[in-house]
Parts: structure tokens; sequence; C-alpha cells
């Protein structure tokens, strides 16, 4: 094989796995601040996603242009769940916040499941086959695209949190939960806020990835593993490490695709993970948490 | 005997001797679509009790145990089908091998602290690296499965475990109860009562002298060992065996449910969730049928409703509530 399909393979891999960063971003960020483990982070995905096919079919909207509404869709859903069902949860072993979450799942991959059916669906937009070439580099224009939102969107999120009122108090709320409680935060909206915020990320990284991939009800549980490999390579809570952590294993499923056999690339990314639990559980970029 | 008993309230005796009972007399009055439920019901009641020494005794939390069934399962299958070993030897190399990977991911795991939900993302780790790993082991059939013979279902054949569910029914039954006993008797000896101390406060277990990595490591043997002996059960009822599904993560989740639904760290939790649940699940089928709602997923929506409900009432689990309720909790079991 000539050496620029490699280089062309890496490109295409760093940039879905810059998408896969976003992905992991709300997950991060929702376990640095609420300490939940959302097992239902994928199949939040995989709703933006089918949100996005629905709007393209029905009104010929561009995912990327849709990429905002789908991400305040997705937070109003991330609030509600927060509010209404994982608040009572949050001081509550890990099992059964594993168990809620698992309930919710389940429903989500079933309720998409009677809506659209098990056949895969995806995106076929206008410039879904153009590409760029620079030089002997060949890169996909939906894969540039989607690349780009992905990093001004972590861009956004990580101003949010270092500048405005709201995401001062949400770090607030992370770094000490008594402290916010006795300056008057209200932690349990501030928590709804956060859930809402990690779920937009989702949102917008789905319909992202909706004009990469083929999505399926039952592509959900995946994508949350996924999830996890990233933000613990990366570093659990840490925003930069979630976008190395993805690019990361995008590169290396990619590669690894191309030079073994594509079933077993995300053989990959779990040794991956469990070189960086054993050696640096911080993560790539985290610091050592107690 | 008597020490066994000691300290174990009489009433909860009486429901364990005619929960028995029933469960023996059962197949004289079921049908063979009953047997083949109870059989489910018990092989998660079994397999819940597995997984409730590692987490609700010694509280790490695996999330990962469909490891354990798989390598008990392709383990004893695989000397069966290639060299007509019969479980029974199968297993004292089946058993060794679960044990071997729970003490390599217990060692990796205390050794370098990775605790909490990183523990269980690990464990969650090793099972898809095993899924994977499968799916590309040419050697006992890879992603496209490993069938087990299929003998004519005239006699039952105990020593292959070839033969009609009425045998595995009985045998899943004696495994449970000796589970059930055997968990007993950890619970109460020495060893028990470290895990729970470890369980409770780590770093005072610590403090007072217990070899917390020590009794870690036996929980995670422990539990893996007993779990590869479902792993072998399921080999030979189910007879046939791919990664995708032995070694897949929902293996994992709904062995685990039973146990969390009926109360983690209780003797009678996972067999009360494994009842629960899957009487849940095989009810919601009838009626679902009956209804005429032959929509695929709307059985699983409801499924997900009762279980958000259920942790949502009840987070502890249905029996430390309804041995309240009954009065059963003056001495914990």
């Amino acid at each position: 094989m000539p050496a620029e399909i490699y280089l062309n393979v890496a490109v295409g891999g760093a940039l879905t796995g810059l998408v896969y960063g976003l992905m992991a971003l709300g997950l991060s960020v929702i376990f640095g601040v609420v300490r939940v483990v959302n097992f239902a982070h994928g199949e939040m995905m995989t709703i933006a996603m089918y949100i996005a096919i629905v709007l393209f079919a029905a009104f010929k909207l561009d995912p990327f242009l849709m990429m905002l509404p789908i991400a305040a869709v997705l937070f109003a859903f991330g609030y509600l769940l927060q509010m209404g069902v994982i608040n009572p949860f949050i001081s509550r072993p890990e099992h059964s916040q594993f168990i809620l979450l698992v309930a919710v799942a389940l429903i989500i991959v079933n309720v998409l499941l009677i809506m659209f059916g098990p056949d895969a669906r995806s995106v076929q937009t206008g410039y879904s086959f153009d590409s760029f070439a620079v030089g002997a580099l060949i890169v996909d224009a939906t894969k540039v695209y989607a690349g780009t939102a992905a990093v001004v969107a972590a861009a956004a999120l990580f101003a949010f949190f270092r500048f405005t009122r709201l995401g001062q108090a949400i770090r607030a709320c992370a770094d000490n939960y008594a402290g916010a409680l006795v300056v008057g935060l209200d932690v349990h909206r501030l928590y709804a806020l956060t859930f809402g915020i990690g779920a937009a990320c989702v949102g917008a990284a789905g319909a992202m990835l909706v004009v990469l991939m083929d999505v399926t009800p039952a592509s959900g549980p995946a994508y949350t593993l996924l999830a996890f490999v990233i933000v613990i390579t990366g570093g659990l809570g840490s925003m930069p490490g979630a976008l190395i952590g993805g690019v990361l294993i995008g590169l290396t499923e990619a590669l690894a695709g191309l030079l073994f056999t594509p079933s077993a690339k995300s053989m990959f990314a779990f040794a991956i993970l469990v070189i960086v639990l054993l050696f640096r559980p911080q993560g790539i970029v985290g610091k050592r948490a107690a | 005997m008597t020490r066994m008993l000691e300290g174990v309230d009489r009433r909860a005796l009486v429901l364990l001797a005619i929960l028995l009972a029933a469960l023996i007399a059962a197949p004289a009055l079921a049908n063979d679509y009953l047997i083949t439920v109870l059989i489910l019901i018990l092989y998660f009641a079994y397999t819940g009790q597995a997984w409730n020494i590692m987490m609700g005794f010694a509280g790490q939390l695996s999330l990962g145990h469909a490891i354990y069934v798989g390598l008990g399962a392709y383990t004893s299958a695989a000397l069966f089908v290639h060299f007509g070993l019969a479980p029974w030897l199968g297993l004292l190399a089946a058993v060794p091998v679960a044990m071997a990977c729970g003490a390599v991911i217990g060692f990796l795991a205390f050794r370098f602290r990775v605790a909490g939900v990183y523990f269980a993302i690990l464990t969650i780790a090793f099972a898809e690296f095993a899924r994977i790993g499968f799916d590309h082991f040419r050697w006992v059939g890879a992603a496209a499965g490993l069938f087990l013979p299929v003998a004519q279902y005239v006699s039952s054949d105990l020593w292959t475990l070839r033969g009609r569910p009425i045998m595995f029914y009985y045998l899943i039954l004696t495994m449970t109860a000796a589970a059930f006993v055997l968990c007993h008797l950890l619970l109460r000896s020495r060893l028990g009562y470290f895990w729970q101390a470890i369980r409770e406060d780590e770093e005072a277990a610590r403090a007072l002298g217990i070899d917390t990595f020590r009794y870690k490591m036996i929980a995670v043997v422990i539990s893996a060992g007993l779990t590869s002996l479902a792993g072998v059960f399921f080999a030979f009822y189910y007879n046939n065996l791919f990664p995708e599904q032995v070694f897949h993560i929902s293996r994992s989740i709904e062995l685990i449910l039973g146990p969390i639904i009926g109360g983690v760290g209780t003797l009678f939790g996972p067999i009360l969730g494994a009842f629960l649940l899957t009487g849940l699940a095989e009810s919601l089928t009838e009626v679902l049928g009956f209804v005429g709602v032959e929509v695929p997923g709307a059985k699983q929506v409801f499924y997900g409703i009762c279980l958000l409900f259920v942790i949502m009432l009840v987070p502890d689990g249905v029996w430390p509530w309804l041995a309240r309720a009954l009065r059963l909790d003056g001495k914990r079991s």
C-alpha cells in the first residue's frame, strides 16, 4: 500500500476522533460535576442522530445547520432527566445509579427501535462525496466540517466554564459540594444544567456523526463504551483530555481497521484503556484524583 | 449443622424450606414452558449470588461478569467438542481458567489502585476485550459460533449433560441451593467479616490490620470460579455459543440486575430479584401477546420503565424492604 493511504486514513480517523471527543466531553463534564457515570450517553447520542435523520428526510435540513437546535433539544432532555430522575440518586451508591441509567438506556434504545425499526439509517448530503486534496493528502469534506465544528463547540464550552458566572458556579459545585451549598448555590438546578450541557454535547456530536456513519437503535451501547474509553484515556473531568483522547482513539481505530481487520479495531481502543487505567489512571492530561 | 443455622430466624428457615420444596415439586405440575422459565430464573439466581460475593460482600463493583460465564462456557464446550471431554472433567479446566482470569484482573486493579467507577469500567474493558478476541479465535469457531452436538432427547445422560430440560432444571436448582448455602457460610466466616469491613470502609479495614488486597483477591477469584460454573451450565443447556452473545455487555448487565433489584449484599436478594425480573419479562411477553401488541421493542420499554420505578421506589432493593415489612430483619440475612 502506498504511504499516502496511511496518511489519509490517519487524518480521517483523527477528524472523526474530534467528534468522538466532543461526545466524550459531554460524559466528562457530567461526571466531573454531578459525579454520575452516564451509562445512557451513547443512547442519548443516537437520539440526536435520529432527530438529524428525520429533519433531513422530511425538510432537507442539513445536519450541520441543525447542530444547535438538536443540541438544544438534547439539553432539554438532559435537564429534565437530571431534575426528574437522577437528582434523587446523586448520593446513592454507584450500582444504584448504574441500574437507573441502564433502565433509561434500555428505554431509549427500544423506543427508537419501535419508531424507526432495526435497519441502519444515514444521511446523504449533496457534499457527502466531496473531498479536499492537499498535495497527496485527500480528506473527506464531511470529516473536515465535522472535525472543525467539534473543535468550535468544545472551545465554546471551554469559554463558558472559564468566563461566565454560571460556568464558574458549576465549577464551584464540582470542586466543593458542601461549600457550594453554603454559599447558597442551587446545586440541584446547577446539576440539571450540567447534565443538560453534557447532553447538548452529545446532541451536537450526534448531528455531525450522522453525516459520517450509519446509525441503528442498537448502536447506542457501543458509543457509550467508546465515550468511556475516550474519557478515561484523556482523563476523566479534563476538557482538553476528552478531545485528545478522542483523536487518539479515532486514529487508533482507523489505523487498526486498515492494518488488521475492521472488526478487531475496538480491541485496540480497549487495550489502550487498560494500559491507561493501570499506568496512568488519571488519564493522559488529567490530574491525579484522590 | 447447628452452627450453620445458628442465629437464623426460624420463619426465614420455614420460608426457605417451603420455597425449596415448591421448587423440587414444581416439575410435577409445571409444563415444559414453565420449566424453561424456572431454569432461567434459577440461572440468574445462581449467577446473581456469585456476583454478589464480589459486590455485595466485598464491595467491588464488577460490570464485566460475562467474561467468567464466557470463559467457563467456552472452555468446557471446546474440550467437549474437540476431545469429547465430559463437562464434569471440563469444569476442572474451566473453573481454574476463569479464576486465573479473575486473579489477573483483580491483581492489576488492586495493585494499581484502580477502584470504584474506574474498576467497574476496567471489568467492562476486559469483557469487551474477550468478546472481540473470541470473535477471532478460530479454534472455538470465532464469530460463526461453537456448537455442541445435540443428542436425542429420549434419555438424559448426566455425565455428558446431554438430555431433557428436566435434568438441567434439577442441576441448576442444586447449584443455586449450594451457592446459597456457601454464601451463607462465607458471610458468617472470618473471611466474610473481613469482606464486609472492606465494603464499609476500606481505609478503616486496612488500619485494623486486614490485608485488603488479599481478601479482595479472594472475593474476585471465588466469584469468578462460581460464575464460570454457570458458564458450563449455559454451554451445555443452550448448545451454542457466540462471542457476540456470551461476552456481550448486555449479558453482564442482565446478570447483575437481579441482585441489585433484589438487594445487594443480602442472601435472598439475588433469588428474589431473579424471580421478579424474569417473572416480569415473561409476564410482559404474555400480556403484550394477549393484547396483541407485537411491536419489537415494546416489551423492553415496559421492562425498562418497571426497572426505573423499582429502583426509584426501593433503591436498596426489594428484599430489605420486604424483610422489614415481614419483620424478618431482626437477624439480617
